[in-house]
């Protein structure tokens, strides 16, 4: 009996074995195949961020590339807009945990894999609990989560103990377009050195959507930003609930009328409101399996890791870029150098602050600041806010020196950026 | 479905919410009309084999089943063994041993509800879900193509490799014949490849370009209307600092031009060197006494004067789709696109320009100001429209088309689209073989000249071809597909072909090159690994959508992806 299910096993298996029994021309001469690397891929634990449309393709190319022992962490639960690519998921599991739902879904088709699911934020884990698994593949939407993960394991990197260094797999797309990329932690290029990659999208000005709308997403962000605060202050805005946004779609269509502004769609309100970013299934899989392709190479050495960035974009013809993006030795988290930013010192603290959230190379929605002698802006407790709010209406030159070092800290962060501040002439 | 509350979306709307932004409407209605062809086996790779596991078919297919394809053939003769459930995620335990269609299709099914249809083996049932199991009938496929409506009734042929050229030659050509588009598809070990077979002239009027590079604001050749609103703004000067700042950078730009224009003998600015010219001119007049320093209105103007002051210059890529015979050459068979196409050509030679777009990007302005511009922009497109309109109408009476009229919105959005339609000349599925095109063998040829190219893997895939088709085709061969003496006939039958036409030959880097991808092939001895099909199956379901929906630019025509390096290349071959 035990026989047979080892031959089955062995048959199961034969195609992914013998890419790990055999050398190949692009592996490394030391290499050795065989037995002890396919031992080494069953007893790798990894870990999975992310239960959606990247991570439901993820968990099925790990269990199905012969991992044995998969985590995976999502805070989210299944929405009917989930379903036209996140395939582990029906109609009757809405509402459901996607990290409960997508793992035992896995588990089932796949004979001998198991997947442990939790259904919480990335924040909630501690250093030993990252500590356990071999290498983290990401799958997430938020730039936020991915930079939690990036500083938290660069910070786990003991120079003493090799096991502490986990490679981080990214993956993240936006319609017909992708990446994946490979970091090892201080050793390659980070999140955050990558940073102005991804830069965010600009903001429309205030003054516009408040006096001057032109364009439909005008009249929307109108009725979301200020509409609901004067009319429904009392109500938290809650962009799954359908009433809200209907609302704010009604209210935005009224704005319109009055400017003979056109174009207002039930639609646009949910994608201006919600920041929606087109999804499809065939991206998703793309990336997915470009991230799942690089956790079996470092994994097993089978053949060469990415190093370190491949891009995708599919709307003319399958065009990838390959490429090593380089290691910042000014990045605020992998880096020893403070980062230069470039201010204008007859600006306020409070532009200054507010404008850390648009810049690509900070993107910082809630910091405070401090120099080495004083404490510029800080947001907690509330008596040291009270204390340091006059500064806000203060000239930068008024508060620091051309070239002086200034710590951000963040609490979506938990680390300090380190930022030189240079003043423009 | 059921109905929206709130004036809000029906249920089917809200699960395809994150796609309809991708393709509208038009794109998601083409997808729910179609229905796709997967031939996924064709018997055993050897001795020892029990052929294709066809993995990445059967991901390509998830990736149109989710988005709501209409409904979807699988033709596979083999059933289920232990070496499919290790790569096939849409098989399970108690699938071992029945047939993989009907297996794989059920699975499949579960994913979406939309697509509808069960278990039937009839063979004619349009609108659904067919499965043929068909392990009795040695070349099925070849069998199916003698009943004449099988093959008409799909929008789109996905055939996974290697395939003998017994089966696959019909097919191809009855394909191509019926103006059918296919997807060759292979994936073996870290390695993938697919090309596409499209119609010998397959046009593209939603080509989605870049919003940016898809403005055309006509400022060197403005029409009487927009001259009149510039015209009204004689007096910038005695504007107070908030009027001033609030112009139309548009405006701004035209007004300025009539100024240098004054100056310059009545010519606008020409080249780079003038226009920078222009730019420091128009920079000069932003004022910056004001209490932000400047003006962003004028910034913007700044901004746009290299991209929007160029006379119109129709795209070498329009000017080809002009001068095609069906542009000019109409007869009563001719379908929408050329009729639209030769109206608009008139248009062009009439106007000197393409109908405008009419489309305004934001910019710094008052509202009413802003929306008053945007008016004439639109009415004049508007025009347009309606004068193409009356071209293509005329047309088809001259005609006498049996086809009904060719819908207004068709119309509308061709001109809206007019400088950046496309038409690829689609090839057969490229082949290495005593028949081969001679532009297929030059192609091949010049990329082997380049050090890093992946055409080695291409060149690895036609060889193993070469292998599967031998042992196939010879009834009672006991040989694997791991034979040495095979791999090696058919390696220098492939090199001899390359140098068929230019008898240069293959210097040793390329030479070294084609070993090492058909070491790395060999290695994997013919199998998928579930990872490299699934990936490859997210890139032929993309290229399947672009096609179904005729949106986007779909590959023209193959694709190689070295998941050992991590890259992919495209070539015309």
């Amino acid at each position: 009996m035990i026989s047979t299910d080892a031959n089955s096993q062995q048959n199961r298996w034969k195609h992914l074995h013998k890419v790990l029994t055999k050398s190949g021309p692009y592996c490394d001469e030391d290499w050795v195949p065989g037995q002890e690397t396919i031992s080494a891929l069953e007893s790798s634990k990894i870990l999975v961020i992310g239960a959606g449309g990247l991570g439901c393709e993820i968990l099925k190319n790990l269990a199905l590339s012969g991992f044995k022992d998969i985590h995976v962490i999502d805070m989210d639960t299944i929405d009917i807009s989930n379903l036209n690519r996140q395939f582990l998921f029906r109609q009757s599991d809405i509402g459901k945990p996607k990290a409960e739902v997508a793992a035992a879904f896995v588990e089932k088709r796949v004979k001998g894999v198991k997947i442990t699911p939790y259904v919480g934020k990335i924040q909630d884990k501690d250093e030993d609990y990252y500590m356990q698994f071999k290498i983290v593949i990401c799958g997430l939407d938020s730039i936020e989560a991915r930079r939690w993960i990036n500083s938290t394991l660069i910070g786990m990197v003991d120079m003493e103990d090799p096991e502490s260094l986990k490679p981080l797999i990214d993956g993240g797309t936006e319609g017909f377009k992708g990446q994946a990329r490979v970091i090892l932690p201080t050793l390659s290029s980070c999140i955050e050195c990558q940073l102005d990659m991804h830069a965010p999208r600009p903001a429309v000005p205030l003054c516009t959507i408040a006096t001057i709308p032109r364009q439909p997403q005008h009249c929307i962000e109108w009725a979301h930003q200020i509409a609901w605060q004067e009319k429904r202050k009392d109500d938290a805005f809650d962009s799954d609930d359908m009433e809200h946004i209907s609302w704010v779609y009604n209210a935005a269509l009224e704005r319109g009328k009055q400017f003979d502004i056109h174009g207002v769609t039930f639609q646009m309100t949910q994608g201006v409101v919600k920041n929606i970013i087109p999804a499809i299934a065939s991206t998703n899989a793309m990336i997915a399996a470009s991230t799942t392709s690089e956790v079996l190479k470092i994994a097993t050495s089978c053949n060469p890791y990415l190093e370190n960035y491949m891009m995708y974009a599919g709307e003319e013809g399958v065009y990838t870029y390959t490429f090593e993006a380089e290691k910042k030795p000014d990045c605020p988290v992998c880096g020893n150098l403070a980062r230069k930013l470039k201010v204008d010192p007859n600006s306020t603290l409070g532009d200054f602050i507010e404008s850390l959230s648009e810049r690509a190379e900070a993107q910082l929605k809630k910091p405070s600041l401090r120099t080495e002698e004083k404490t510029l802006y800080q947001r907690f407790p509330p008596q040291l806010e009270e204390h340091t709010r006059p500064n806000l209406g203060l000239k930068l030159h008024e508060l620091v020196e051309d070239g002086e070092e200034v710590a951000v800290s963040d609490p979506a962060y938990t680390i300090d950026f380190r930022y030189k501040v240079i003043f423009s002439k | 479905m059921a109905a929206s509350f709130h004036g809000g979306p029906t249920s089917k709307e809200r699960k395809y919410d994150r796609q309809l932004r991708l393709w509208a409407a038009s794109g998601q209605q083409a997808l729910e009309d179609s229905r796709v062809l997967l031939v996924n086996s064709d018997g055993p790779l050897g001795a020892n084999s029990t052929g294709v596991s066809g993995v990445v078919g059967v991901e390509a297919l998830k990736n149109l089943v989710l988005p709501g394809i209409g409904g979807f053939t699988i033709v596979d003769p083999a059933t289920v063994t232990e070496a499919d459930l290790g790569v096939n995620f849409f098989l399970e335990e108690e699938s071992l041993g029945k047939s993989r269609a009907e297996e794989t299709c059920r699975l499949l099914r579960e994913l979406n509800p939309d697509v509808k249809g069960d278990f039937n083996s009839e063979v004619r049932q349009p609108q659904r879900v067919e499965i043929f199991d068909l392990t009795l009938i040695i070349q099925p496929i070849a069998d199916l193509l003698q009943d004449p409506d099988f093959l008409p009734q799909h929008k789109l042929v996905i055939i996974s490799g290697p395939t003998k050229r017994s089966s696959l030659d019909p097919l191809i050509q009855r394909a191509q014949k019926q103006g059918i588009p296919v997807l060759y598809t292979h994936s073996v070990g870290f390695f993938a490849t697919f090309s596409l077979q499209l119609p010998a002239e397959y046009p593209i009027v939603e080509t989605h370009p870049d919003p940016e590079s898809a403005q055309d604001l006509r400022l060197l050749n403005p029409w009487p209307e927009l001259v009149a609103t510039n015209a009204a703004l004689d007096d910038l000067d005695s504007m107070d600092d908030h009027q001033h700042g609030h112009v139309p950078y548009i405006l701004i730009l035209l007004h300025f031009l009539e100024q240098w224009k004054q100056s310059h003998g009545g010519n606008a600015p020409d080249n780079y060197k003038e226009k920078t010219e222009f730019r420091e001119f128009v920079r000069s007049k932003a004022r910056t006494s004001n209490a932000e320093g400047g003006e962003e209105n004028f910034d913007e103007a700044v901004a746009a004067v290299l991209k929007t002051i160029a006379p119109f210059s129709l795209r070498s890529t329009v000017r080809e789709i002009f001068e095609l015979e069906q542009c000019h050459n109409l007869n009563s068979e001719s379908v929408d696109f050329w009729l639209i196409a030769h109206a608009i050509h008139f248009f062009y030679t009439t106007h000197g320009v393409l109908p405008l777009p009419g489309s305004l990007p934001d910019m710094k302005a008052q509202s009413a100001d802003y929306v008053s511009l945007q008016n004439i922009y639109k009415t004049k497109a508007r025009r347009d429209v309606e004068e193409v309109t009356n071209t293509v109408r005329q047309l088809e009476t001259q005609l006498e088309r049996r086809f009904p009229p060719i819908p207004d919105r068709d119309i509308e959005a061709f001109c809206k689209n007019a400088a950046h339609i496309k038409v690829v000349h689609g090839r057969q599925i490229p082949q290495i073989s005593s028949n081969s095109d001679s532009i297929t063998l030059k192609a091949i040829r010049t990329q082997l000249g380049f050090p890093d190219s992946l055409v080695s893997v291409f060149i690895a895939t036609q060889i193993l071809d070469g292998v599967v088709d031998e042992i196939q085709d010879t009834s009672n061969d006991h040989r694997s597909i791991n034979d040495d003496a095979l791999w090696k006939s058919h390696t220098e039958r492939i090199l001899a072909l390359l140098t068929r036409d230019d008898p240069t030959p293959l210097d040793s880097d390329a030479r070294e090159n084609i070993h090492k991808a058909i070491q790395e092939l060999r290695r994997a001895e013919g199998g998928e690994l579930h990872n490299i099909a699934s990936l490859a199956g997210g890139l032929v379901a993309q290229e399947s959508l672009k096609v179904i929906t005729k949106q986007y630019g779909p590959l023209d025509n193959t694709c190689v992806f070295d998941g050992a390096r991590s890259r992919s290349e495209m070539y015309r071959l």
